[in-house]
C-alpha cells in the first residue's frame, strides 16, 4: 500500500484555499466525469482518484489530519481507534456517491486506512438514491461460436450468470445484460452488465454483418468450358455449376448460405463466392503445343 | 390509457430529491418527454438512464441545462461515431490478408 500525494492528483500546492482545491476538483471532474468517458477505464481510474483525493482536501478535518500523519500513514490508523473511542463516531451513513455510472464509491487502501470505508465527511450522504454501478466485461467468441444461438456462463465478479448469445453477434457487438451490474446506491436499483464481444475468425470465411466472403480456386479448364464444382459453405460443402467463360475474380451468390441475421430466426445473409483462376505452370512440352495451337485458332 | 412502464414524476422527484421544475424545465428544452394520464404526469421507464445522467451532469458538474443538451447530444455523437467505427473495422478485414 503506498502513500497518494492528493495534492499532485489534483495538481495543486499543499498551500491551496479551499477555493482553489474545489476549482481544481471542478476542472477534472468536468474532464475525467464517467459519464463524459463512457467505457474508458483509465477516465474511471483518474475520476475516483480525484474523488477521493477532494474527498480529503475539501474537508478541513480530513485535510488536517492527511496533512498532520502524510506518509506516516500508518500511525492515523491509532489515531482514528483512539478517535472513535473518546467521540462514539457514527460512521453509520449510506455508501457514498457515485455509485450509478460505474465510477464506484469503493477508495484506495490509502484513504481507507486513514479514514475508514467510507466517506468520513459525509458529503455524500445527502444524495439521492441512484442506479448501481454498470459493469463491463468482454467475451472472446470464435465466429464458429456465434453461427448459433447458445447459452453460456460467465463469471461476474465472483457470481455466475448463464446468458443466451444470440447467433449472429458481431464484432464489437455490446450488449446489455439488465440488472446485474453493482448493487444500487442508497436501495437504488441494480446497475447493468454490458457485454462487449470479440469474435476472432479462424476460418476461411471472410464476414461482413451477415454476409460471407469467400476465395474459391477455379482450374483454367472448368473456368473456360464450365463444370460442376464442390465449395465449402459454413455449415457443409455445396455443389456448384460453374458457367463456361468464368472470368477471375468474377463472384457468385449463394442466397442464404451466409451468417445468421442477428436476433431474426432462421434468417441468412448470402456467401459470395470469389474465383480465383488457376493457371497451369510447367507445361509439358505436348501442352505447349495445344495451348499454341489454341492461340493460333484464337488469332487467325 | 395504460400506465404500464410509466413512473409518476412525483415518485422521480422523491427520489432524486429534486423538484417538479426540474423535470419542468427538462420536459420544456425537449430532453425528456413527460405524458400526462388523468391529470397526473409520468415519465416512461426507458428514460431513467437518461435522467440520472442529466441529474450527475447537472448537480455534480454544475453545468447548466442548456449545457447538459449539447453534452448529451455530443455524447450520442460520439456513440453513433464509435459504433461506425466498429463496422467500418469489421469491413476492413474483408480486404485484410
Amino acid at each position: 500500500m503506498a502513500f497518494i500525494d492528493y495534492y499532485q492528483i489534483l495538481g495543486i500546492s499543499k498551500t491551496a484555499t479551499e477555493a482553489e482545491i474545489k476549482k481544481a476538483y471542478r476542472k477534472m471532474a468536468r474532464k475525467y466525469h464517467p459519464d463524459l468517458n463512457p467505457n474508458d477505464k483509465d477516465a474511471e481510474k483518474k475520476f475516483k482518484e480525484i474523488n477521493e483525493a477532494n474527498e480529503v482536501l475539501s474537508q478541513p478535518e480530513n485535510r488536517k489530519k492527511y496533512d498532520q500523519y502524510g506518509e506516516n500513514w500508518q500511525q492515523a490508523e491509532q489515531y482514528e481507534n483512539a478517535k472513535q473511542q473518546q467521540a462514539q463516531y457514527q460512521r453509520g451513513g449510506q455508501q457514498a456517491d457515485f455509485g450509478g455510472f460505474g465510477g464506484g464509491a469503493d477508495y484506495s487502501d490509502f484513504f481507507e486506512s486513514m479514514f475508514g470505508g467510507q466517506a468520513a465527511g459525509g458529503r455524500g450522504r445527502q444524495r439521492a438514491q441512484y442506479k448501481g454501478q454498470d459493469f463491463n466485461a468482454e467475451l472472446h467468441l470464435d465466429l464458429k461460436d456465434v453461427y448459433t444461438t447458445h447459452k453460456r456462463t460467465l463469471t461476474i465478479n465472483g457470481k455466475n450468470i448463464r446468458l443466451t448469445i444470440p447467433a449472429g453477434v458481431e464484432n464489437g457487438q455490446v450488449i446489455k445484460i439488465t440488472g446485474h451490474g453493482g448493487e444500487g446506491a442508497a436501495g437504488g436499483p441494480k446497475g447493468d452488465l454490458y457485454i462487449t464481444f470479440t469474435i476472432d475468425n479462424h476460418t476461411n470465411f471472410k464476414r461482413d454483418k451477415s454476409n460471407l466472403y469467400s476465395d474459391v480456386d477455379l482450374d483454367l479448364y472448368t473456368a473456360v468450358l464450365g463444370g460442376e464444382i464442390t465449395v465449402d459453405t459454413f455449415d457443409g460443402k455445396v455443389k456448384l455449376n460453374v458457367k463456361a467463360g468464368t472470368q477471375n475474380g468474377s463472384k457468385v451468390k449463394l442466397k442464404g448460405k451466409g451468417f445468421p441475421v442477428y436476433k431474426k430466426e432462421a434468417l441468412f445473409g448470402d456467401l459470395y463466392i470469389n474465383y480465383l483462376i488457376k493457371i497451369p505452370a510447367d507445361l509439358t512440352e505436348k501442352e505447349k503445343e495445344l495451348f499454341t495451337q489454341l492461340s493460333k485458332l484464337r488469332t487467325s | 390509457m395504460s400506465t404500464e412502464n410509466l413512473i409518476t414524476l412525483h415518485t422521480l422527484c422523491t427520489h432524486y430529491k429534486v423538484e417538479v421544475s426540474f423535470f419542468n424545465d427538462l420536459n420544456e428544452m425537449g430532453l425528456i418527454e413527460i405524458q400526462e394520464i388523468e391529470e397526473i404526469p409520468y415519465i416512461h421507464n426507458d428514460a431513467i438512464y437518461e435522467i440520472e445522467k442529466i441529474i450527475r451532469v447537472h448537480h455534480e458538474l454544475e453545468v447548466n441545462l442548456e449545457g447538459v443538451d449539447v453534452v448529451l447530444n455530443l455524447l450520442k455523437k460520439i456513440d453513433s461515431l464509435q459504433k461506425e467505427l466498429v463496422a467500418v473495422r469489421n469491413r476492413l478485414l474483408l480486404y485484410e490478408n
